[in-house]
């Protein structure tokens, strides 16, 4: 690990450091002292021409182009943790561990180290000596797979689970009160192997190479420590953060989270996103919650379903998104129009009538989920499905009410979806812009709470 | 698996005739050139075309206007009903597929679902093409009748056998108990779907440990399935316990008996069709993994049972869809005949199937193979037969 850098960028996380999109953003000042850039260690990148590096020599991992977006850097720095209202990004790698150890002390230096990898590594450079630099009898501190690609939008956000707050730590008093134990849920068919966790990292990045890099290498930091429990590939979003960005399509053909918050509804993001010092825990101030949960969509039953009943059970119109009330995607459904038998044109039972805020009290989350596929299962079927996840302020509100009508009701989610993995997380408030990071003392993400 | 509340038959049969339903779906033959497209205003029924060569015609309506529209294929006395698409939102479109003769029609739109519509003359001429007899709606009309006799029959033998199950089950005389429970499923999961659209009695009745929320009451066949095969030791019931369970299913089945022998209780084709297909998909997602009957592990008698209703359900539409799509009744005859094949290696209802825990992975495979082969073409059922 390198040493203490000045941290820069006063920017809220949600923006792309760069003024435009089209900026291949090099931030300089971020790049750790004696880390190096990834684009600088293979040559300089043609930022203006839209030109990403090549790998030089060819074996290098890069990239022969890269699309705007992929040259994006997003900053770590901020009041909130990247990777909430940053714009979705296409590929997620996500974490969750086990912490291995007993010292609260230990806990600490992991999150320190975590926190200043994190920052490197959202800068689209290397690791401590580099992948090629360091010591020749030593292995080399960063990985390497990620060489030649540029940052490619990587966030990267950390979580706390129950169990940190368990007797191991003298944390036990800190467990916020939103931080449940979920309830089971109608139709729960949970995979040990997918459920819990002491502490998690997502890590997004328009690149998948690039996502997974970081969850390789972050783990490399935590052995001893923290071991992986479980982890998931997404390989598309299924939701959009941003108005920017279009609606993506779900496994089931039908596009997703149209009602989500954006990031452009501050006040509503404010509201039920964001955690505040009045819920109960201060060092949670500026941070959220994230349900994680793994559903597996039996996809040869939904493929064999007429499009009528698909759309009936959805609500929407497959093709456009149009709710069966009327209008076009970003209609507002109306659940009073009805038809010739007097029956409303949205289903009660429906996915959306059952979803929709006005049926559950105004709760709204900001949806952050992905499409994945971990291959398939011993009967030769899709192990597909989507990898949900969502940031609320209070999931005993916002999550579980919601998830019991669907799991109870909704036909879509009781007759083809099977959700096989679940945890909950408290998601620390951001590390401030000018914060000084490093193994020395520096700033981790979440060090209110050890205060 | 539990369906909720009318979320299955329940929505559909909410619309009173099967043909009004039918149009929306997709056929299995395309319709010849192009498709005919029809805007719907508060003022207009702008139709593309006023003249079809005879066969499949298609016509895709969007409402242009602000009120839900419905769109008609009528006879030339403005009454007749040929097929028509209905419940439109502002903004949608709709396709309406349907087989006509040469002759001479009327379109209408009625935005707003009142009033006669807003009507124009359309003529069909004479392709040479086949188009098939005007007698399809008294056929689908029939096969929905006929299945659901055999629903109303299945449901009798179910009441029937529950009642000499719980007997046993209610005497403590475990062992017959045992013998019964299958033989008495085999009955209920002939016709599940029909069971399961009743919302509120599903759950009640065939709810498994994993479809309970937390805190929620549990009672039926897999309470009572637990209790006779447990898991470990500690699962023992008092009498009265057993008793209340037992009286509990008994009146569940006696309502569930009551419901479908009500005067007002139909089936329609597009719910036979569409049944056959919800069977398969019961045995993909319950049976061929083992977990319907976690405790007792007779799948195979509920597996075969769905079959079995799938089967009845293929066979009350089989002639008509012979008549649009000979070939895929041909492929249904092989897959049922192939799959029952399979399942005969492993016992039959009369003489006891073996138990799921002691089928092979290999043999799990094949079947899962088995019902896909089957369950895909089946998925096309009703849209055939409808059309």
């Amino acid at each position: 690990m390198s040493e203490q850098h000045p941290a820069t960028g006063a920017e809220d996380t949600s923006a792309p450091v760069g003024a435009s999109p089209d900026a291949a953003v090099e931030p300089v000042d971020a790049a750790p002292r004696r880390g190096m850039s990834r684009r600088a260690v293979l040559g300089t990148v043609g930022a203006a021409a839209g030109v990403a590096a090549v790998g030089a020599g060819g074996f290098a991992a890069g990239r022969a182009t890269a699309d705007p977006l992929q040259r994006h850097a997003y900053d770590f720095f901020g009041t909130h943790q990247s990777g909430i209202v940053t714009p979705q990004q296409d590929r997620l790698h996500f974490a969750a561990f086990d912490l291995t150890t007993d010292s609260r002390a230990r806990v600490i230096s992991l999150l320190r180290k975590w926190t200043e990898a994190a920052a490197t590594l959202m800068t689209g450079s290397e690791l401590g000596s580099g992948a090629a630099g360091g010591a020749y009898a030593a292995p080399p501190d960063d990985t390497g797979e990620a060489l030649g690609l540029p940052a490619s939008g990587l966030t990267i956000t950390f979580g706390f689970g129950p169990g940190l707050f368990d007797d191991r730590f003298g944390l036990a008093d800190r467990r916020p009160a939103q931080l449940i134990d979920l309830p089971k849920f109608s139709g729960d068919t949970l995979d040990e192997r997918y459920v819990g966790g002491d502490l998690c990292i997502q890590a997004c990045a328009d690149d998948p190479q690039v996502a997974v890099h970081a969850i390789r290498n972050l783990s490399r930091i935590a052995f001893g420590d923290a071991a992986i429990r479980w982890t998931q590939l997404g390989f598309g979003r299924t939701s959009s953060t941003t108005r920017a960005q279009d609606t993506p399509r779900n496994f089931m053909g039908f596009k997703d989270g149209t009602a989500n918050l954006r990031a452009e509804d501050v006040d509503l993001v404010d509201e039920h996103v964001w955690a505040s010092a009045d819920d109960g825990e201060e060092w949670m101030a500026g941070g959220s919650y994230l349900v994680a949960r793994r559903i597996r969509i039996l996809a040869e039953n939904w493929d064999r379903t007429s499009l009528q009943q698909q759309e009936s059970d959805v609500g929407r119109t497959k093709g456009s998104g149009a709710p069966l009330s009327g209008g076009s995607e970003f209609t507002e459904p109306d659940f009073t129009v009805t038809g010739r038998d007097g029956e409303p044109l949205i289903r009660p039972d429906s996915h959306v009538a059952l979803a929709h805020p006005s049926a559950n009290g105004g709760a709204r989350m900001l949806r952050r989920g992905y499409n994945f596929t971990d291959g398939a299962d011993d009967l030769g079927r899709l192990d597909a499905g989507l990898f949900f996840l969502a940031y609320v302020r209070d999931p005993a509100t916002q999550f579980v009410p919601i998830q019991n009508a669907l799991s109870s009701h909704d036909v879509m989610t009781i007759e083809y979806l099977r959700t096989t993995g679940s945890a909950l997380f408290a998601i620390p408030p951001g590390v401030p812009a000018g914060a000084t990071l490093g193994s020395d003392g520096g700033a981790f993400v979440g060090e209110a709470l050890f205060a | 698996m539990p369906r909720p509340a009318l979320a299955r038959l329940g929505a559909v049969a909410a619309i009173p005739v099967s043909a009004l339903a039918l149009a929306a779906c997709v056929p299995n033959t395309q319709a010849d050139g192009d498709t005919i497209a029809v805007s719907s205003t508060a003022d207009a029924c702008d139709v593309a075309a006023t003249e079809a060569p005879s066969g499949t015609i298609v016509f895709d309506v969007t409402n242009d206007g602000d009120d839900v529209t419905e769109f008609y294929l009528l006879a030339p006395d403005g009454l007749r009903i040929i097929s028509e698409v209905e419940n439109i939102g502002p903004g949608i479109t709709r396709q309406l597929v349907v087989q006509v003769g040469p002759g001479d029609y009327l379109t209408a739109c009625k935005p707003g679902m009142v009033g006669d519509g807003i009507q124009a003359a359309f003529t069909v001429t004479d392709s040479g093409e086949d188009v098939i007899s005007g007698d399809k709606a008294e056929q689908l009309t029939a096969a929905g009748d006929s299945y659901l006799l055999y629903v109303r029959d299945q449901i009798q033998t179910l009441e029937q056998k529950t009642a000499a199950f719980l007997e046993a089950y209610v005497a403590g005389d475990d062992d017959t108990a045992r013998e019964l429970y299958a033989d008495a499923r085999v009955h209920w999961e002939r016709i599940e779907p029909v069971a399961e659209s009743f919302g509120d009695l599903d759950p009640m009745m065939d709810a498994r440990e994993a479809d309970l929320a937390e805190g929620e009451e549990w009672t039926g066949w897999h309470r009572i399935e637990k209790n006779l095969w447990p898991p470990a030791e500690g699962y023992d019931l008092t009498d009265a316990e057993r008793q209340e369970l037992a009286d509990k299913l008994a009146a569940d089945t006696a309502e569930l008996a009551a419901r479908v022998n009500a005067d007002d209780f139909t089936i329609d084709a597009f719910q036979v069709g569409n049944g056959a297909k919800e069977l398969l998909d019961e045995v993909a997602a319950g049976k061929i993994t083992g977990e319907e009957e976690i405790w007792s592990h007779t799948d195979l008698w509920d597996f075969q049972a769905n079959v079995d209703g799938a089967a009845v359900a293929f066979g009350v539409l089989r002639d008509v869809t012979a008549e649009t799509d000979p070939d895929l009744v041909e492929e249904l005859d092989s897959r049922f005949a192939e799959l029952n094949e399979l399942l005969a290696q492993y016992g039959s209802i009369e003489e006891g199937f073996v138990l799921y825990t002691d089928l092979t992975e290999d043999q799990i495979v094949e079947l899962a193979r088995a019902v896909d082969a089957l369950a895909e073409p089946l998925s096309r059922l009703t849209a055939a037969a409808v059309i």
